[in-house]
């Protein structure tokens, strides 16, 4: 929901360009009473600034804590783990885990990101043609996005159960024998990367058919007057125009992608032996799956997001920062 | 700022670590503290993994009566089983703990280790009636650390029907030779084999370990002949469809309801099961889980232990020690582990359960040959073990490793 509402104000934003940063009746009333609208100013900014502190800076530093040190369950009761530096870092890094971690987790991203991205836009491009009953069909696909995560991810981990799922019963009935979804190394991956496209597709729905609207249609009569046919305009009106939202989605998307962690969670564990195991899971595993908890390395892999996800927000940012420019 | 917030939201969905610990401060003031209050004060904070037990609860109207009888009032709170040793050591942390706890056995030795719980020699509380294989998985470094409220294990349901069609006389069933031929003749006849969990949790070890032990293995030695042999024998059941493969993804629960469905023979589960095997409506057997060479294994004790979590204010612990002994007399016991459909953890309280209910008596033999999983003075190296072990059974299973080599890869991640 919030993607949205964030596009959307963004959008609003670029169109009003100037106008939104410099709210014209202030400074008249600054040179009047300079102390007090200060005051005033300072009282607005307390909440939203206490709120940060106590939130996400705060909570940012005692991870950052937390993976610098060696804690052990006595040490985390005591609050007296030694400081080792980048030794929990170190350790994340020579774990076996690490690397297959690191590939699944970007196989996950890249995959889910780009069916997500394609299916959303064939179906905004489908929905556009407004035919009778498009509203009622763009509403029923948003059901994924609707529906809490763990009802989704619980009920495709039992549509893809090898023993009783009903996928493998359809594919029994075309004469096609069953497929291990969550029990085969090879398939497990695959499986949560199909269940977390079904989930993402309603959102690049919704954000690039908003985005297609905001396309004149005269831009297509024109084209279409010059002979081009449906494919051409698809690829020289629509695709060009819609960048500056196709960005957008996706970066949010990768953002969103780079975490998911409930749905792999409840459908695999990240299993069977580590083969759908993304960095997500991993630091829960570590700092919560066990019955002896690993904080420190634990926070380390969860560090490590924090930072992938950062390069990626920077990424973002300087998107933004062109778009305003072009 | 919208970049920013998104950012700070997609950290903190990622580091639920100190989410949680935010959380527990935030709260601290809320759940009756304990450091604020002086010695013999009125409120005592109990809590339980007992989430299923509201206030009309026979149990929570136990806890009550415990305290009136002591003179003070309780303040219970319920948990999710996977959730209290996490919570305990954070409102530890805290200086908030509990001054009663009824805490899973294996965490037991975890939060002793965290310096978390007292010994029983420093609340006077007396475990002498407690059958010792029981109280072990409360013990380590010589000290005992609680007493358990009950105890259930693992033993094998089977379907008298599904056995009778195949034609398996269930007595012949003594070894793993004799159970596997025996699945074997249930798959010619069409039927399900077996169906256990082996899930990537603890769930698993929890469940493979009557096998590990049946075998002869050590758990200090996880790639021993013995060790590999245990897997080979689920690897191979799964190989030939004697057991399906949706077992790597199975909890108990859900291993249980592939039982309830009536194809399976074999289900490998636990004591609590047996309110829900008379539901299933079909005639089920139980059978203690064979050693490889016959006899019995003993399987790994399940349950909880009442324990009392250290406080700042020591004073407080005659009146805890007042509320675990009445929680743990002989008739607390007898109605808490029938309302958990547990096995009581004294011998009085098991003749008095087996006489009630004659269902009960090879859960009780399977109690008494059971073992804790952090028991032999495993302690707190048993969660690495466990999580290697649980690691290695799903990579054999799973195909992607042989039973052999996932166990050396545990064996050496686990030292």
């Amino acid at each position: 929901m919030n993607q949205t509402t964030q596009l959307s104000d963004h959008r609003s934003e670029h169109v009003r360009n100037g106008a939104a940063a410099a709210p014209p009746p202030a400074p008249a009333t600054k040179r009047l009473r300079p102390t007090s609208t200060q005051w005033a100013a300072w009282g607005f900014l307390a909440p939203v600034t206490v709120y940060l502190a106590l939130f996400y800076a705060y909570p940012l530093y005692r991870n950052l804590d937390l993976s610098l040190r060696d804690y052990t369950v006595r040490s985390f009761v005591q609050g007296d783990a030694p400081f080792t530096g980048l030794a929990n870092y170190r350790k994340v890094f020579a774990d076996p885990t690490f690397a297959p971690a690191l590939v699944h987790t970007a196989l996950f991203t890249t995959v889910c990101l780009a069916f997500q991205y394609a299916i959303g836009l064939g179906l905004a491009v489908f929905f556009n043609q407004n035919f009778r009953l498009s509203a009622t069909l763009r509403a029923l696909f948003l059901v994924p996005w609707l529906l809490p995560l763990i009802v989704s991810a619980s009920t495709w981990s039992w549509m893809l159960n090898s023993e009783s799922g009903v996928v493998n019963a359809a594919l029994h009935a075309i004469g096609i024998g069953p497929v291990d979804w969550l029990t085969s190394p090879s398939w497990s991956l695959a499986s949560v990367i199909i269940a977390n496209v079904w989930i993402g597709v309603p959102f690049n729905l919704v954000v690039l058919y908003s985005g297609l609207q905001s396309i004149p249609a005269s831009l297509y009569e024109a084209a279409a007057i010059d002979g081009a046919n449906a494919w051409q305009r698809f690829l020289r009106v629509t695709f060009p125009l819609l960048r500056p939202v196709s960005a957008i989605t996706l970066l949010l998307g990768l953002i969103y992608t780079l975490k998911v962690f409930d749905i792999i969670w409840i459908m695999t564990k990240g299993g069977p032996a580590d083969s759908s195991t993304t960095f997500a899971t991993w630091s829960y595993q570590l700092g919560f799956g066990n019955l002896l908890p690993a904080f420190g390395p634990g926070a380390a892999v969860g560090n490590l997001l924090v930072v992938v996800a950062l390069v990626f927000g920077l990424v973002y940012v300087r998107t933004q920062r062109r778009q305003a420019l072009s | 700022m919208n970049s920013f917030s998104r950012q700070c939201r997609l950290t903190a969905a990622s580091l639920a670590v100190m989410t949680v610990a935010a959380g527990a401060a935030a709260c601290s003031s809320g759940s009756g503290g304990t450091s604020t209050k002086g010695p013999g004060s009125g409120t005592y904070a109990v809590w339980d993994p007992y989430p299923q037990f509201d206030k009309t609860s026979a149990w929570a109207k136990l806890l009550d009566q415990c305290g009136t009888k002591a003179g003070v009032k309780i303040k219970r709170t319920a948990f999710d089983t996977s959730d209290l040793g996490n919570k305990t050591l954070l409102a530890a942390q805290q200086g908030n703990s509990p001054d009663v706890l009824i805490v899973d056995n294996p965490v037991v030795s975890t939060l002793a280790e965290a310096g978390v719980l007292t010994t029983t020699d420093d609340t006077k509380l007396v475990t002498s009636k407690v059958d010792p294989n029981l109280l072990a998985a409360g013990q380590s470094g010589g000290k005992t650390y609680g007493t358990p409220i009950g105890a259930n294990t693992l033993a094998l349901y089977y379907n008298k029907k599904v056995l009778k069609q195949a034609g398996v006389d269930i007595a012949s069933v003594k070894d793993w030779n004799s159970l596997t031929a025996a699945l074997a003749k249930v798959k010619q006849a069409g039927k399900k084999g077996i169906t256990f969990s082996a899930i990537g949790t603890e769930e698993g070890s929890f469940q493979f370990l009557p096998w590990f032990w049946g075998s002869g293995a050590k758990l200090t030695a996880l790639d021993s002949s013995q060790g590999v042999s245990a897997l080979t024998l689920w690897k191979d059941w799964l190989k030939n469809g004697y057991a399906p493969n949706s077992v790597l993804d199975n909890t108990q629960t859900t291993s249980w309801q592939e039982f309830a469905s009536g194809d399976y023979a074999f289900a490998e589960n636990g004591t609590w099961q047996l309110a829900g095997a008379k539901k299933a409506g079909f005639d089920y057997g139980v059978l203690p889980i064979p050693a490889a060479t016959g006899g019995n294994t003993a399987a790994p004790t399940g349950g909880e232990f009442v324990t009392v979590p250290v406080q700042q204010d020591t004073g407080r612990y005659a009146t805890s020690e007042k509320l675990v002994t009445c929680l743990t007399s002989a008739d607390s016991l007898y109605d808490t582990d029938t309302t958990l459909s547990y096995v009581a953890p004294t011998s009085e309280v098991q003749d008095k359960q087996v006489a009630a209910n004659a269902d009960l008596k090879p859960w009780v033999d399977a109690v008494k040959a059971a073992k804790g999983r952090t028991s032999d003075g495993l302690g707190t190296t048993y969660p690495k073990i466990s999580e290697q072990m649980w690691k290695a059974v799903q990579s054999a299973l799973s195909g992607s490793k042989s039973p052999k080599d996932a166990l050396s890869a545990a064996q050496s991640a686990a030292k």
